[in-house]
C-alpha cells in the first residue's frame, strides 16, 4: 500500500514481558474506548428517545451489525497481514443473489446447502484473490480493486435486470435473520461465537500469530521462516468465504436482491475495521475491536435515525467519527511508543 | 535499470534512466490503444467517427482530469480516495449557490476554494498528523459526500443557464473535442512539465521511491504532499463543475464510485501503487484506452453496468505483465549485489519465495 511518511514502530512485538503486559493493558483500554463510546452513545440516545431501546429496534440493529461485523472479521484477518480486501462488497453481492435464487427456485433445499453454496462462491473469489496476491505478487489493493469490478460485473451479467423477491423464498430462509432467543437474534449469537472463535485463533494459534508477524514486519517474518504465501493466501480465502456467508445472511435479511446488493460496502467495512482499532498497515488490532467498530457504526446510523436527525447528516457524521477514530488511534500509539521507549531507557537496554 | 545505476542514490539517476521503464510501459499502452481502436472499428462503423470521439471525450473528461493529480499523489507514495466526494461536494455547492441566485463567477471561486480546503484537510491529516492516506481519504470520502448531502439534501437543481450546460452538448469551436477533454489536454501538458521537468516533479519521484531518503536529502516532503492533495481537491472541484453542467443536474450522489475508476486509470498508466514510478504520458494513454474500451463496449450490445468486468481484467493484466519483468530483474539484481541488502520489497507483504 502507499507508504506512510513516519516509520511506524510496532511497539508490542519485540518488547520484553513486562512491557507486553503494558501493551496488553493499553490494548484493552483501546477496545474499552470503543465500548465506552458505544455505551455513551446508546445511553444518550435512549434517554432522549426511549424507542431506541425497544426490542424490535435492538433486533434490527443487531442483525444489520451482525452482517457488517462478519465482513469486518474477514477484513481484519486480511488487514492484520498488511493487505486489504476491497472485493468483499462484490463477493457479498454475488453470493447474495446466487444463493437467493437457489433458495427461491429449489424449494425444500436444506438450509445448510444454501449456506455451503454461499461459502463456496465466496471461497472461490477469495482463492482467486489470494492466488493473485501471493503467486502473482501483485499488491492486494490493486488485485482486489480489479476483482471488485470483475465480480460486480459478473454479478450484473448473471442477474441482468432481474431480482429475487421475498415472496419467492421458502419461509425458513427468511426466518434465519428473524429468529430470536430471549430478544436477541439467533444470528447475532452465532456470529458472536464465530467472532470469538476468530479472536481466539488469531490470539493463540501459531498461524494466527504469524499473520501479525507478517503484518508488522514482512521482511523479518520472511527471515524467521514464516510461510508468508500460505498465510496470506489463507487470509484472503477466509475473507472471501466469510463474505460469501454474509451474502446469504444479507439475502435473508433484506429479501429483495438485485445486482446492486452490497455495493460500496467495501469502504464501510474498512471503515469499521479502522474504527475498531485495527492498524491499516497491519500487525495490530483485534477482530473483537473490529466487530465492535461495526456495531458502533451501525448503532450511530440507527441512533441518528431514531433521534430524528435528518438522514442527510448521517454520512458526514460517520465520516467525521471515522477520522476522529484514526486520529485518536494515532495519538494512543504515539503515546504507547513513547512510554515503551522510556521504560526500556530506564532499564538500560 | 542497470545494476550499476541502481546502486547509486535514486536522486542521481539520470532522467533517461528513470524514464526508460516507463517508456517501455507506454509503448505497451500504445499497442493496447491501437488494439482497442481496431476492436472498436470492427464492432461498429461509428467508432472512428468525429461524433463518437466527442462522446468518448465527454464521458471520460472529468475522470481524466482527476487522474492527473491522482497520478502525482500515487507517485509520491500516497493515495486519494476522496476525489469522487470532493466532486460531489462541489456539484452540491454549485447547485445550492445557483439556486440561491449567486453570480456564477462567485460560485466558481467558492467551489475552487472549497476544493482546495478539502484537499488541504487530507494533506494536513496525512502529513502533519501522520496518518495513512488510505484511511484518511476513506474517512473524507464519507465526510465530503456527507457534506454534499447536508448542502443539497434530496433536492435536484437543474436550471443552469445554457451558456454553461453547453459544455455537455457542443464541442470547442473548430474541433471535435468536448470542453472537458480540452481542459484535460491543457492540464496534462502542465502536469507533464511540472512532473518531468521541474525540481518539484523530481522530488515527487524521490519521496515515492524512498520517503526517508527524500526527507534526509532535505526535500520538503510534507509541503510537497500537502500541495499535491490541494491540487487534487481543486481538480476534483473543477471536475464537479463540469460534471454538473454536462448532466445539467446537481444531486448529492453525483460522481459516486468514480474514485476507483480514477485509481484504475492511474494504475493502468503504469504508475506503481508503491510510488516512485509513472509518467503523465502513460496517464494520457491509459485515459485513451479506458475511454476507448468503455465506448467500444457501449457500441456493442454489452451490458453497460458490466463494463467493469473489462476494466477490471485490463487492470489485472496491466499489473501482471510488468511483474514478470520485475521478477527477472530483481533476481538478477540480487545475484549481482549479494552483499548489499535489498531495498524492502513493496510494503504490502509480497511473499518472495514460498517454501
Amino acid at each position: 500500500m502507499t507508504a506512510t511518511l513516519a516509520p511506524r514502530r510496532e511497539p508490542g512485538s519485540p518488547a520484553p514481558a513486562s512491557s507486553r503486559r503494558l501493551a496488553d493493558r493499553v490494548f484493552r483500554i483501546r477496545e474499552f474506548g470503543i465500548v465506552a463510546v458505544l455505551v455513551v452513545f446508546v445511553a444518550v440516545t435512549a434517554s432522549i428517545q426511549s424507542r431506541f431501546l425497544s426490542s424490535t429496534n435492538i433486533q434490527f440493529i443487531l442483525v444489520d451489525a451482525t452482517i457488517f461485523a462478519l465482513l469486518a472479521l474477514g477484513e481484519t484477518i486480511v488487514v492484520i497481514s498488511r493487505n486489504v480486501d476491497l472485493s468483499v462488497g462484490s463477493v457479498l453481492g454475488l453470493s447474495a443473489f446466487l444463493t437467493a435464487r437457489l433458495a427461491s427456485s429449489t424449494h425444500g433445499l436444506p438450509l445448510p446447502v444454501v449456506f455451503l453454496a454461499g461459502i463456496g462462491i465466496g471461497l472461490l473469489c477469495g482463492v482467486v484473490n489470494g492466488l493473485m496476491v501471493t503467486l502473482g505478487r501483485v499488491p492486494s489493493l490493486v488485485v482486489t480493486l480489479a476483482t471488485l469490478y470483475i465480480i460486480r460485473g459478473a454479478d450484473v451479467l448473471i442477474v441482468g435486470g432481474g431480482q429475487v423477491v421475498p415472496s419467492s423464498y421458502y419461509p425458513s430462509f427468511l426466518t434465519i435473520s428473524k429468529a430470536t432467543v430471549g430478544g436477541i437474534p439467533d444470528l447475532a449469537i452465532v456470529v458472536a461465537v464465530v467472532i470469538a472463535g476468530g479472536a481466539y485463533w488469531l490470539r493463540t494459534y501459531r498461524s494466527g500469530r504469524e499473520l501479525y508477524a507478517i503484518g508488522s514486519n514482512p521482511d523479518a517474518a520472511r527471515l524467521a521462516g514464516i510461510p508468508m504465501g500460505r498465510r496470506v493466501f489463507t487470509a484472503f480465502a477466509l475473507s472471501g468465504a466469510i463474505a460469501g456467508v454474509a451474502g446469504v445472511l444479507w439475502a435473508s435479511r433484506y429479501g429483495t436482491v438485485d445486482s446492486t446488493a452490497g455495493g460500496s460496502y467495501e469502504l464501510q467495512v474498512v471503515a469499521a475495521v479502522v474504527v475498531g482499532g485495527v492498524a491499516i498497515f497491519g500487525g495490530s488490532g483485534s477482530v473483537v475491536g473490529a466487530a465492535i467498530g461495526a456495531l458502533l457504526l451501525q448503532t450511530i446510523n440507527s441512533a441518528l435515525y431514531v433521534l430524528g436527525v435528518s438522514p442527510n447528516w448521517d454520512q458526514a457524521i460517520a465520516g467525521f467519527l471515522l477520522i476522529l477514530a484514526i486520529v485518536l488511534d494515532r495519538l494512543i500509539s504515539l503515546r504507547l511508543t513513547a512510554s515503551l521507549r522510556r521504560r526500556s531507557a530506564r532499564r538500560g537496554t | 535499470m542497470e545494476p550499476s545505476q541502481a546502486a547509486v542514490d535514486p536522486g542521481h539517476v539520470s532522467v533517461r534512466a528513470r524514464l526508460r521503464p516507463a517508456l517501455r510501459w507506454e509503448s505497451g499502452l500504445v499497442v493496447v490503444v491501437v488494439a482497442i481502436a481496431i476492436f472498436g472499428s470492427a464492432v461498429s462503423p461509428q467508432f472512428l467517427t468525429a461524433n463518437n470521439f466527442f462522446n468518448l471525450g465527454l464521458n471520460t473528461g472529468e475522470i481524466a482530469i482527476m487522474a492527473l493529480p491522482m497520478a502525482l499523489i500515487i507517485i509520491s507514495g500516497e493515495i486519494d480516495l476522496s476525489v469522487e466526494s470532493t466532486l460531489g461536494m462541489s456539484s452540491a455547492l454549485l447547485g445550492v449557490l445557483w439556486a440561491d441566485h449567486w453570480p456564477m463567477l462567485a460560485i466558481f471561486v467558492v467551489i475552487l476554494v472549497t476544493g482546495a480546503a478539502a484537499g488541504a484537510l487530507n494533506g494536513f491529516l496525512v502529513t502533519r498528523v501522520g496518518l495513512p492516506s488510505l484511511a484518511v481519504t476513506i474517512g473524507t470520502l464519507a465526510l465530503y459526500r456527507g457534506i454534499a448531502l447536508i448542502l443539497l439534501g434530496p433536492r435536484t437543481v437543474s436550471n443552469f443557464p445554457a451558456t454553461y450546460t453547453n459544455v455537455g452538448l457542443t464541442a470547442i469551436p473548430h474541433t471535435d473535442l468536448p470542453y472537458s477533454a480540452g481542459i484535460f489536454i491543457v492540464l496534462a501538458i502542465i502536469f507533464a512539465i511540472v512532473l518531468h521537468a521541474t525540481p518539484f516533479g523530481r522530488s515527487v519521484y524521490a519521496m515515492g521511491d524512498n520517503a526517508e531518503a527524500a526527507l534526509f536529502a532535505g526535500l520538503r516532503v510534507k509541503r510537497v504532499k500537502t500541495t499535491l492533495f490541494i491540487v487534487s481537491g481543486m481538480a476534483s472541484a473543477l471536475a464537479g463543475v463540469l460534471f454538473t453542467f454536462r448532466l445539467n443536474t446537481a444531486v448529492q450522489n453525483n460522481g459516486v464510485g468514480l474514485s476507483l475508476d480514477v485509481v484504475a486509470i492511474v494504475l493502468l498508466a503504469g504508475v506503481s501503487i508503491f510510488g516512485g514510478k509513472g509518467s503523465i504520458g502513460g496517464v494520457f494513454l491509459a485515459v485513451l484506452a479506458f475511454a476507448g474500451l468503455q465506448n467500444a463496449l457501449l457500441l456493442t450490445n454489452f451490458n453497460q453496468e458490466a463494463t467493469g468486468v473489462v476494466t477490471g481484467i485490463l487492470l489485472l493484466v496491466s499489473v501482471f505483465v510488468p511483474n514478470v519483468a520485475m521478477f527477472v530483474r530483481s533476481v538478477r539484481r540480487a545475484a549481482t549485489r549479494m552483499t548489499r541488502r535489498m531495498p524492502p520489497e513493496p510494503a504490502l507483504s509480497m511473499p518472495r519465495k514460498d517454501t
